[in-house]
């Protein structure tokens, strides 16, 4: 049956060329719609599943769109050479793409298929049979960590952290997939060595983690807020300084005893 | 045979080498005279004798009385100009155009010069002898007049050897290194000898050799007078290690390059000083020194084993070369400064590949020539690595690291596209897999090719906009009478107008260069190069009169993204799907899509509208003239002319472009680049050779896009055209991989003189390991594609923004051009505008 190559999803952007987002060189697919808020992200335009228009340039631009399994297959194996030589392949994004766990699945599926390496960047927000019904699809998976308190978590992101912390733990033992933690790194969150530390400890625990990316806090979305009405409530936050960057990386490194990384 | 060693540890620049570049840009360039005197003094002694000979005993009469000068610091010596990075001028190709320009020639904005005034008296007083003897006056004279008229519209321009020496050779170097000039000067001599009297060829024979011959005397005695001034140096030095070194200097210079080079120092030395004589002899750019690795790599190795090199010591004798082919220069007239901006002499030096057998030969050379480009960081050579399946990974990681120090530099060439490219074109396998670059991005096979690889540029858009007016441009009939559009029905009319506007263009682009080519074989024959070229002295001929084996012409095409786009708009709006008519597109066209229009436009159209009164017996004066402009302007002006301008611009930017990895739209561009290369190679020039087509502008999309109406691809007038085989500027918006792939869809075997892919990166997509990785992952899969060059651009647009505003906080700022790397605070703004606004590659973080 051909039928999973018809299923529909929302996506918001196809991205070639990527080069820090899991091995080689891949193209992101970026699926609408998030089970967080968190106050930095920098893909506002994921959060909503509804289709939006953002002032982009001065110029209004949708911002969604559905197609199928099928159409998306079409652009991601235009770069089969690149994936060849570098190693690299298809990363689904978000958003999390968890939200539409049949679509995920049925992509990742369809890469598998052609022989093309997968990844995914996901929060693991989601009963585990969702992710169960993905792993045997996924090659790697680049999954979100950002604090290890609840309390601060639902703070900034609006949902609790239990069911993620748990999901991890799940995903490691299952030992089906490659995991990567990446922890966004963000000033007044979650920017001091013991947060850090924290979560580097956790993922020491998890076991069967490859390795652990601490991604520095960006401003390059701070523009989208304005194109979708919304206020940007980190304005005066201001990037984390690269030695701070590396005093993190080395703590991270020392505690998880992982190979630590500064970026994807 | 094994596989060639190669060690891959990085090796330290030494303090000389930075000494040496300040040294080398302390001021700006300067034109010299002496040699322009002295070519005079020589030629007016030798009027009545044959031009081979003449031109031999002019070029003796040169080195003999050049003044020389040993720069500080040097270890290698050989210097065309007492000033540092000087010029010499060269009256025998053309003068004209550099007295007309002799006071603005220091403040032009492209590759300015300092001339002192005593130089432009002598320059000046030499020049009277030249009037009528150029080969640029000679050229014309073989030329048509309606090739003269097509040229005068800029339909093309060969102004490169129209104006000044070819050049763009690569010779035996290694012939030069094992037998000198003596061995040279032997074989010639016993060739002369071998010829009988009563022989058909003995006249042209007899003196072709007797001219190798004064060459090669000259170059060596040349050679001598460094000798004894290193050595006059040295007897006066007080630092005992310079004295010592300025004695090596002396022993080096009396020994090479009149006997073969038995060290590693010594073959440097002597590749230095044909390198810098070839210069000297003609004003010819991109003589390339090709395969240095390669011819190099014996004397390297020999030293090595007996313990006699060090690889520190080797290191710094090939920096001091690569500074050295910096201390070359040459002085353009100002439009075609603009055309090959940044001082650049494309001489285009080669690492890794295979040899002859297909065994892929990177050694340590191949390592140190990268970390020489990474130590001097200066434009030249014009460095590139060949890459083919064979080629050591670590080669290539290398290579990417010199991408990433943000020099423009190397560029990666494709073996297993130009090998057969080339055995299509007649060389035999062996040949073909021993190739190098020439100039810009053109291959040939060194020491048998005379390969005219930069005949011409030739604009695909000017055709273009003659099939929208009949063939006439400002109101002369420059091209072929087509259909009129408005009674064009079907695409197929249209394109078969474009095609015939092309092939007519294309036969006068032939003449021209064919012209020019007879020129330079009656007025100036190289002895000195062609005694480095096969099979010039068997046949006792020089390599512009056929002596090589190989013999080409390869004009240059560009503007293929523009045409692909603007015939598929075309094709789109007007006969798919009914959305616009061919006259909207002409109005809107005339009219720059509403945009206003420039001077150049309202002349030309003022021009078109008085010829066509004129033929219809109407008088016109200055009064109706005016009248005529004002109602250009206004007409232009006219709400309803600048909603249609934008209407089409909007409907155009609706329809998907070349560079963005549509299959449809790729196989279309793919057919368009047949409308230049397949017409083209069915030509063949005087030396018995056949044309063949690049696609590449070297920088020349600019001005020449300046010249240039607006196209219906929704150009606007005067923009530059697109640049080599790359997509419209800003029109890949689908990224690197998308654009590289569309690219790969052009046929880039027929375009065997060369096609050109230039990419921009921000530093980021190279940064650590992985990032070299990912880059020369990116290559590798074009290559895969048979794409046949690529080329990167890796410095940010904040940079180069900045250095447009601070130019003096970046005298050393180096950026990929086109086929080479220049100084980009030498640029014309208008050029600097281009390299900032091309799509810049590689987001991501």
């Amino acid at each position: 049956m051909e039928d999973y190559k018809q299923t529909k999803g929302r996506i918001f952007d196809i991205q070639k060329f990527s080069i820090h987002d899991g091995d080689g060189i891949r193209t992101i697919v970026f699926l609408k719609g998030c089970v967080l808020r968190c106050r930095w992200c920098c893909n506002p335009e994921s959060q909503e599943y509804k289709i939006q228009t953002m002032i982009v340039a001065g110029e209004p631009k949708v911002i969604g769109r559905d197609v199928t399994v099928e159409e998306v297959m079409k652009t991601v194996e235009q770069d089969r050479p690149y994936y060849y030589r570098s190693g690299g392949g298809l990363t689904l994004s978000g958003g999390e793409s968890l939200c539409q766990p049949g679509f995920a699945r049925d992509l990742l599926r369809a890469a598998k298929d052609r022989g093309i390496n997968t990844a995914m960047e996901s929060m693991a927000c989601a009963k585990y049979e969702v992710i169960e019904s993905i792993l045997p699809y996924l090659d790697h998976y680049l999954l979100d960590i950002k604090h290890m308190n609840p309390a601060k978590h639902k703070e900034f992101t609006g949902k609790s952290n239990e069911l993620m912390l748990e999901n991890a733990k799940k995903i490691a033992r299952s030992g089906r997939t490659r995991l990567s933690i990446r922890i966004p790194v963000i000033p007044t969150f979650n920017d001091s060595v013991e947060e850090i530390r924290a979560i580097a400890k956790y993922a020491r625990e998890l076991g069967n983690v490859e390795k652990v990316h601490l991604l520095p806090y960006h401003r390059l979305g701070q523009d989208k807020y304005d194109g979708l009405g919304r206020e940007y409530l980190m304005k005066d936050i201001v990037p984390p300084a690269p030695g701070h960057m590396e005093k993190l990386r080395k703590a991270a490194e020392m505690e998880s005893g992982l190979n630590c990384q500064i970026g994807g | 045979m094994g596989l060639y060693q190669y060690e891959i540890t990085d090796i330290k620049k030494t303090e000389r080498i930075d000494r040496l570049i300040a040294n080398l840009f302390a001021k700006m360039p300067e034109i010299e005279s002496a040699r322009a005197r002295l070519i005079t003094e020589s030629y007016k002694e030798t009027e009545n004798e044959p031009m081979i000979i003449r031109r031999a005993k002019a070029f003796a009469h040169i080195l003999e009385n050049i003044p020389i000068i040993i720069r500080d610091d040097e270890l290698v010596v050989g210097s065309s100009t007492i000033a540092p990075r000087g010029c010499q001028t060269y009256p025998e190709f053309s003068y004209e155009w550099l007295e007309a320009e002799f006071d603005t020639v220091a403040t032009r904005s492209a590759d300015p010069f300092y001339i002192s005034e005593e130089a432009k008296r002598e320059i000046r007083e030499a020049d009277r002898y030249w009037k009528g003897k150029t080969t640029s006056e000679l050229a014309t004279a073989y030329m048509e007049p309606e090739t003269l008229t097509a040229m005068e519209h800029n339909m093309f321009t060969p102004g490169n050897y129209f104006y000044n020496g070819v050049g763009h050779v690569t010779v035996q170097y290694e012939k030069v290194l094992a037998i000198g000039y003596e061995g040279i000067r032997a074989e010639a001599a016993k060739l002369l000898s071998e010829c009988d009297l009563g022989d058909g060829n003995y006249a042209r024979k007899a003196r072709f050799l007797q001219a190798v011959i004064i060459s090669c005397d000259a170059v060596i005695a040349y050679a001598g007078r460094y000798a004894s001034l290193a050595k006059e140096l040295a007897s006066k030095c007080g630092d005992a290690a310079r004295r010592a070194e300025l004695l090596q200097i002396s022993a080096n210079c009396s020994k090479v390059p009149a006997k073969g080079a038995e060290t590693f120092y010594e073959a440097c030395q002597s590749f230095w000083f044909v390198q810098q004589l070839l210069q000297l002899e003609s004003s010819g750019h991109s003589i390339s020194p090709g395969r240095f690795d390669q011819y190099m790599y014996p004397y390297y190795e020999a030293d090595r084993k007996k313990g006699t090199l060090s690889k520190g010591f080797a290191q710094e004798l090939i920096d001091c070369i690569w500074v050295k082919l910096n201390d070359l220069n040459k002085c353009r007239d100002a439009a075609s400064a603009e055309g090959f901006a940044g001082y650049s002499l494309f001489q285009n030096l080669i690492a890794g590949g295979q040899n002859g057998d297909g065994v892929d030969v990177t050694n340590d050379l191949s390592f140190m020539t990268i970390q020489a480009s990474m130590h001097v960081q200066l434009p030249q050579p014009s460095f590139s690595v060949r890459v083919w399946n064979g080629t050591p990974h670590e080669f290539l990681i290398k290579a990417a690291e010199l991408t990433r120090t943000g020099v423009g530099l190397p560029a990666y060439y494709n073996d297993e596209v130009i090998i057969p490219a080339l055995i299509n074109r007649g060389l035999t396998l062996k040949d073909a897999r021993e190739y190098n670059i020439i100039g810009c991005v053109e291959p040939q096979k060194a020491g048998k090719t005379e390969g005219w690889h930069d005949a011409a540029f030739f604009n695909m858009c000017r055709p273009m906009e003659l099939v929208f007016s009949q063939g006439k441009d400002k109101g002369v009939q420059v091209g072929v009478v087509t259909k009129p559009i408005e009674e064009m029905t079907e695409f197929e009319e249209f394109y078969d107008a474009y095609k015939a506007q092309m092939n007519y263009m294309i036969k006068l682009l032939v003449n021209a260069d064919n012209a020019i080519d007879v020129a330079h074989a009656e007025r100036c024959p190289l002895p000195f190069l062609s005694c480095m070229v096969d099979d010039c002295m068997n046949r006792g001929l020089s390599v512009q009169e056929g002596g090589a084996i190989y013999n080409f012409t390869g004009p240059q095409g560009f503007g293929v993204a523009n045409m692909a786009d603007a015939l598929y708009a075309v094709k789109t709006l007007v006969f798919d799907e009914h959305k616009a008519t061919l006259k909207e597109f002409k109005e809107a066209m005339a009219t720059n899509y509403g945009k206003g229009l420039t001077k150049e436009m309202v002349g030309d159209m003022t021009a078109q509208i008085a010829s066509g009164l004129k033929a219809a017996g109407k008088e016109i004066g200055e009064k109706e003239i005016t009248a005529i402009m004002k109602t250009v302007i206004e007409t232009s002006e006219m709400p309803a002319v600048k909603e249609n301008g934008e209407r089409l611009l909007k409907l155009i930017d609706g329809v998907p472009k070349f560079g963005n990895d549509i299959p449809e739209v790729d196989a279309f561009a793919r057919d368009v680049a047949y409308t230049y290369t397949r017409p083209l190679q069915e030509y063949k020039n005087p030396r018995g050779g056949i044309y063949q087509a690049g696609l590449y502008p070297v920088s020349a999309n600019v001005p020449l896009g300046a010249q240039t109406g607006a196209t219906p691809d929704g150009r606007l007038a005067g923009t530059p055209v697109a640049d080599g085989v790359s997509p419209s500027a800003g029109k890949d918006v689908n990224g690197p991989t998308a654009a590289a792939n569309s690219v790969a869809r052009l046929d880039h075997y027929i375009a065997s003189n060369g096609t050109l892919f230039n990419q921009k990166f921000h530093p980021s997509a190279l940064s650590g390991r992985e990032g070299l990785e990912k880059f020369v992952a990116l290559i590798r899969a074009y290559f895969d594609q048979k794409g046949s060059h690529m080329q990167f651009n890796v410095v940010s647009r904040e940079t180069l923004l900045d250095a447009q505003k601070n130019p003096e906080k970046y005298k050393h700022l180096v950026v990929r051009v086109a086929g080479y790397s220049a100084l980009f605070t030498t640029l014309s703004r208008s050029l600097q505008d281009d390299i900032i606004n091309r799509t810049e590659q590689g987001f991501g973080a």
